[in-house]
């Protein structure tokens, strides 16, 4: 399929969501002949972009910050402009919320959380149900199809050719009414600093087997060493041992460090589909038969209240000691 | 006050699939209220609890969701609505747009009689399906203000300010009554019913919508599992003693 595919890349006060551009990807891997435009939202929209055709930057005072409704309209009125053939996006919190609203403007089928996606009429996709942990097939009966892929099922490494950003944009002014920046941000509270579990290169993260409050401790630790954030389970929330935004899994966050560190965690489906985009998964557990320990890549068995002490006292030793063994 | 909710398989559930594998196999199933939903009905008992005003819950689903409307009233909801129809009752999940109309549809006939709600709470996205799109949808239609992944709400003079959780804190909105919100597990921890509140429950009245709302795009053909991923998992060691293997991985891994 030739044609025109526009991808929407998110951004925050001009920081590129990295995951947003999984949707390059997607598109790249989806219409392998078509044209793909990423399209930016607002003033302080980043100003090159890798990988794409084209660049549409859609700017108007209602668009000045993250404005969901808003947002929707002006990517709803552009490809209808440029007669686009698909919106894609990919399948983060925005994502997924700025394509409901074109899906609604335009009364128009919305496939959220899409692995994969053949066009035609109608499409032939493939997506997510269980937060991952079922699949459906599906047909998209649409004369604009929108899809968002799966977060972390296009690695963007795969796909970005070598060319240099693109940095030429075509600006656009969407029609908007005052009410279309109605539910705009109004204001920011920082609570994290630095390291955050979605940006982690570690998560060391624990589950009923941590036992308390308390037993956190030891991984605070490890984690402070080695640079990581902490994770937890859903019964840890559950339990009020940890806040909720500490919660990966399916209704928590989703996160794709280079080395998972699950500390206690049974590993129930409802918490795989969470951390499975992690490169190397690490189980301390008790449970030899625990599905955490055998869809792990490495596993040591045994109770992590004796065990991560002591990887914390032998990371300390071999610093003291400058030496990397 | 009205929160809409679904009707799914118990988080942790073993999930098989029918023969035709169209739908997920519902015998020796536990069925609950989706989490994310859970929250909102619990957020509408806590606001109520704070401003006065009365509960509604609805479901769009097939007639055995009337337990989780239960469920909703034992734990302080007031009114409840049941929308189905024939194809809900026989195990089939309508499409988003399907959903949303069909809720529209009943939003409408509810508002006729007792006027606008202040707030209509979604989930952010049902724990089986997750469309992310059918509490947008429903806004669209009533042209009010909207939305998603909330985990804070506070009401003061016809306003409500939204947090939105992000990566290093939280995001503000405010939008002006009436609204409708999708929330996130994590708002709130939901409570338990009370032994009056089951007994109010089960005396409750029931209001059911037949209806059969135009089908959208999206048509579900069959179910997959995902393929299981045979992983060799290399055993470190066992108890204290593998630290040293840990560490060794933690430095060949470039992490150290």
């Amino acid at each position: 399929m030739s044609g025109l595919v526009l991808v929407f890349v998110d951004h925050d006060r001009g920081t590129i969501d990295e995951n947003a551009r999984q949707a390059q990807a997607f598109a790249r891997a989806t219409m392998p002949d078509a044209s793909i435009a990423a399209v930016v939202v607002g003033d302080d929209a980043p100003l090159s972009i890798t990988g794409v055709n084209a660049i549409y930057h859609a700017r108007h005072d209602e668009l000045r910050d993250y404005a969901p409704e808003a947002w929707g309209e002006a990517l709803h009125q552009l490809a209808v402009g440029v007669e686009a053939d698909a919106v894609v996006a990919t399948g983060t919190e925005r994502g997924n919320e700025v394509l409901a609203h074109v899906a609604a403007i335009a009364d128009q089928p919305f496939a959220a959380n899409v692995v994969n996606a053949m066009p035609g009429s109608p499409w032939q996709i493939r997506r997510t149900r269980w937060g991952g942990s079922l699949l459906e097939d599906a047909t998209l009966t649409a004369q604009l199809p929108i899809l968002s892929c799966a977060l972390h099922a296009f690695p963007i490494d795969e796909v970005l050719d070598p060319d240099p950003p693109i940095s030429h944009r075509t600006e656009f002014t969407p029609e908007l009414g005052p009410e279309a920046g109605r539910t705009r941000i109004v204001d920011r509270v920082q609570v994290a600093e630095g390291i955050t579990l979605t940006t982690a290169p570690v998560v060391v993260s624990g589950g009923r087997g941590v036992g308390s409050e308390a037993g956190f401790a030891a991984i605070e630790e490890l984690a402070g060493l080695l640079g990581a954030a902490v994770g937890c389970s859903r019964v840890v929330t559950n339990q009020g041992w940890r806040p909720h935004a500490d919660q990966v899994g399916q209704t928590g966050k989703r996160v794709a460090p280079d080395l998972y560190i699950a500390c206690g965690i049974s590993g129930a489906i409802q918490h795989w589909v969470g951390m499975q985009a992690a490169k190397h998964v690490l189980a301390i557990n008790t449970d030899p038969d625990a599905p955490m320990v055998t869809k792990a890549d490495y596993a040591v068995i045994g109770d992590l209240h004796e065990i991560v002490p002591a990887i914390v006292a032998e990371l300390r030793r071999r610093r003291r000691e400058g030496a990397p063994a | 006050m009205l929160a809409c909710v679904k009707r799914v398989p118990a988080p942790g559930a073993q999930i098989t699939l029918t023969a035709d594998r169209r739908a997920v196999d519902a015998r020796n199933l536990a069925f609950t209220t989706s989490p994310h939903e859970e929250c909102a009905v619990e957020e509408a008992i806590r606001l109520v609890e704070t401003h006065g005003g009365d509960i509604t819950v609805l479901t769009v689903g097939p007639p055995e969701a009337e337990e989780q409307l239960r469920f909703s009233i034992s734990v302080g909801a007031q009114h409840a609505v049941l929308v189905t129809n024939d194809a809900m009752a026989g195990g089939e999940d309508p499409d988003p747009q399907a959903t949303a109309r069909a809720i529209v549809e009943a939003i409408g006939a509810l508002e006729r009689d007792n006027g606008p709600f202040d707030i209509v709470l979604f989930g952010n996205e049902s724990a089986d399906a997750g469309g992310f799109q059918v509490g947008v949808r429903v806004a669209r239609a009533l042209a009010r203000p909207m939305v998603n992944g909330i985990k804070a709400i506070e009401v003061a003079e016809g306003v409500l300010t939204a947090r939105r959780e992000c990566d290093a804190g939280f995001e503000v909105y405010r939008l002006d009554l009436p609204a409708v919100v999708g929330v996130k597990e994590g708002i709130n921890l939901p409570r338990y019913p009370t032994l009056p509140g089951r007994l109010r429950s089960k005396k409750a009245e029931m209001q059911t919508v037949t209806t059969t709302p135009a089908p959208g795009g999206l048509a579900m053909v069959r179910f997959e599992t995902p393929p299981v991923v045979v992983t060799e998992t290399a055993l470190l060691g066992t108890g204290a003693d593998a630290a040293a293997a840990v560490v060794d991985l933690i430095y060949e891994l470039g992490l150290a």
